[in-house]
């Protein structure tokens, strides 16, 4: 049965707003030289951020003979370097909900839209994409499929159906969403970051990230970079699944899936240094 | 205690003729007690000599105390032979990476991978221990008591402090006095400042009067400013850790990898004319060799 549309615009719209520090933050630190005084100016206005900040710094982890209470002490205390890395884990973790009644793996999730992430940033890279756009394609690679926790959160029963149906069926996975709930994860997604007010071009690559028409593909290059990171995503998790490449994306890499995948600077290394930002909570 | 400087140069090792005089190799520290008791600080490439010397005497029972794991301060333990040696004692001492979250050992077993290194970490005959150190909390080695101390550097960085017999001794490993980030006309600076003010008057109470102090002064003062937020000290940062903590003697280390002999001589010699040294304090440069008696 599909899922009640009103229910999913509800909570859509009573979703907290999108971290605005967790992509200034994202931009800010994208340069090597970056103003150590936006930084704290970031973090110090997002009481959230800096609470985790400090809960960090004051973590055993650190051995701090004292507390820290303030992200200026803090940086005195610890370096900017290490708060500004701290940051990028603090603003990125707690932008989704971690649990779910409906048996989704949310860290696999996560793990899997990091290297999305990592992937989509690489390939922009390697493409020729302006430094200053690379953000936006990690940012887009980590909410592509924020629709899935979204349904897992909200309707847990319907989920919990719909993941014990893939596990035997022929169909593809969006087709069968679309039958089972009545919606994609790629749409709720894609509802969930309007409401974000994220940019145009990241909405439109949440909606469109399983989508082989070429034009669509065209119109935003990010949704280009994430779909194709996506696949590219799945053929290093799992070799067993056979990589489906429409057209255009396949025309946009300008080589082979594989032989791409040797090409780049060890999205390996990257994707790890990127969890290890994540997991920190 | 004796302390013998195995390595003293910032960065990268640089033989040559150049730094005959100085010497060439990264940062090693050997602390002997007067009992016998081996304390190392750090393991940059001077440590390989220090470790041919420690054999004469087998077994090998040391502490080895990292500022941080920064190349120049781990390169050289591969290459320290007694951790080959079955028999060999090390207790191995730093901070846990709290960004990457790796533990000391994985960091240092990292650097023995097979592309790095033939023999991996887990192939060595010593038997190692690794310890994860909080600030301020002492360690005793024999008659020696290590307390460490973060100091700002890039990454976490201990200074450590060894007393022992009466005698206190301080490394500050890699540290820039943290400057403030906001400008004068900031709402923020007063209290940045006084933030400092305070970490400052911590660090000079920690080694007050401190009999040796061995600090990073990878800088001239003409420099400072275009290498402010690389994380190393200048002469003045030296001079002024020498006069607010009422040090004996400050040894300058972490020479800049580009520095010659002739150089080091020659600003040593602009040090001494300065008329801003505080009376009770000896400035000298670090000298790969020297050896201090306390």
């Amino acid at each position: 049965m599909p899922i009640d549309q009103k229910k999913l615009t509800r909570t859509v719209e009573t979703l907290p707003a999108f971290p605005e520090s967790a992509q200034k933050i994202i931009s800010l630190t994208a340069k090597v030289d970056c103003s150590p005084k936006q930084l704290v100016k970031v973090i110090e206005h997002d009481p959230v951020l800096t609470m985790r900040v400090l809960k960090l710094v004051n973590s055993a982890y650190f051995g701090l003979s004292r507390e820290v209470t303030s992200v200026n002490h803090a940086v005195i205390y610890v370096g900017i370097n290490t708060i500004k890395n701290l940051a990028i884990s603090a603003s990125m973790t707690g932008t989704l909900p971690h649990r779910n009644k409906a048996g989704l793996d949310t860290r696999n999730l996560w793990h899997h839209s990091l290297r999305v992430g990592v992937l989509a940033r690489q390939l922009a890279e390697e493409r020729g994409v302006a430094a200053s756009l690379l953000v936006n394609h990690f940012v887009g690679g980590l909410l592509h499929d924020i629709g899935k926790l979204l349904i897992a959160h909200t309707f847990p029963d319907d989920y919990r159906a719909l993941l014990t149906a893939m596990e035997t069926a022929q169909t593809d996975p969006q087709t069968l969403e679309t039958t089972m709930l009545g919606i994609t994860h790629a749409e709720v997604g894609a509802r969930v970051a309007e409401h974000w007010k994220l940019p145009l071009e990241l909405q439109h690559c949440i909606r469109y990230h399983h989508c082989d028409e070429a034009e669509v593909l065209r119109e935003h290059p990010i949704t280009l970079a994430v779909s194709a990171a996506n696949r590219l995503a799945h053929l290093s998790e799992d070799t067993r699944i056979a990589i489906y490449l429409p057209e255009v994306v396949r025309d946009w890499l300008g080589t082979e899936p594989e032989q791409l995948l040797t090409q780049l600077d060890d999205p390996e290394s990257e994707f790890q240094k990127a969890v290890s930002f994540v997991d920190v909570q | 205690m004796k302390i013998t400087l195995y390595g003293v140069r910032g960065s990268i090792p640089v033989p040559g003729k150049d730094t005959v005089k100085y010497g060439g190799n990264t940062t090693c520290i050997g602390i002997e007690t007067p009992e016998g008791d081996q304390i190392i600080i750090d393991g940059g490439t001077g440590i390989r000599s220090l470790g041919m010397k420690l054999l004469q005497k087998t077994p090998v029972k040391c502490a080895l105390f990292i500022t941080h794991t920064h190349w120049d301060h781990i390169q050289g333990l591969p290459f320290f032979v007694p951790f080959f040696v079955p028999g060999t004692e090390v207790d191995i001492y730093g901070a846990f990476d709290p960004v990457y979250r790796k533990n000391l050992r994985t960091i240092l077993a990292n650097q023995m991978e097979y592309c790095y290194f033939p023999v991996r970490e887990c192939e060595l005959n010593a038997n190692i221990r690794y310890h994860h150190l909080t600030e301020k909390q002492p360690i005793s080695v024999g008659s020696a008591i290590v307390t460490p101390i973060l100091l700002n550097h890039p990454v976490l960085n201990y200074g450590y402090k060894i007393t022992c017999h009466g005698k206190h001794f301080f490394f500050t490993g890699d540290y820039e006095p943290p400057y403030n980030i906001y400008e004068p006309e900031d709402m923020e600076y007063a209290e940045y400042e006084m933030l400092i003010q305070q970490q400052q008057t911590q660090l000079a109470n920690f080694i007050d009067a401190c009999d040796l102090v061995i600090a990073d002064t990878q800088y001239t003062p003409a420099e400072y400013p275009q290498k402010r937020g690389w994380g190393h000290g200048s002469h003045d940062t030296s001079i002024a850790l020498a006069k607010a903590a009422r040090i004996k003697t400050l040894v300058m280390t972490h020479h800049d990898p580009l520095r010659t002999d002739a150089q080091l001589d020659a600003l040593a010699q602009q040090i001494q004319q300065r008329t801003d040294l505080p009376p009770h304090t000896r400035f000298e440069f670090a000298i790969e060799g020297t050896t201090y008696q306390l």
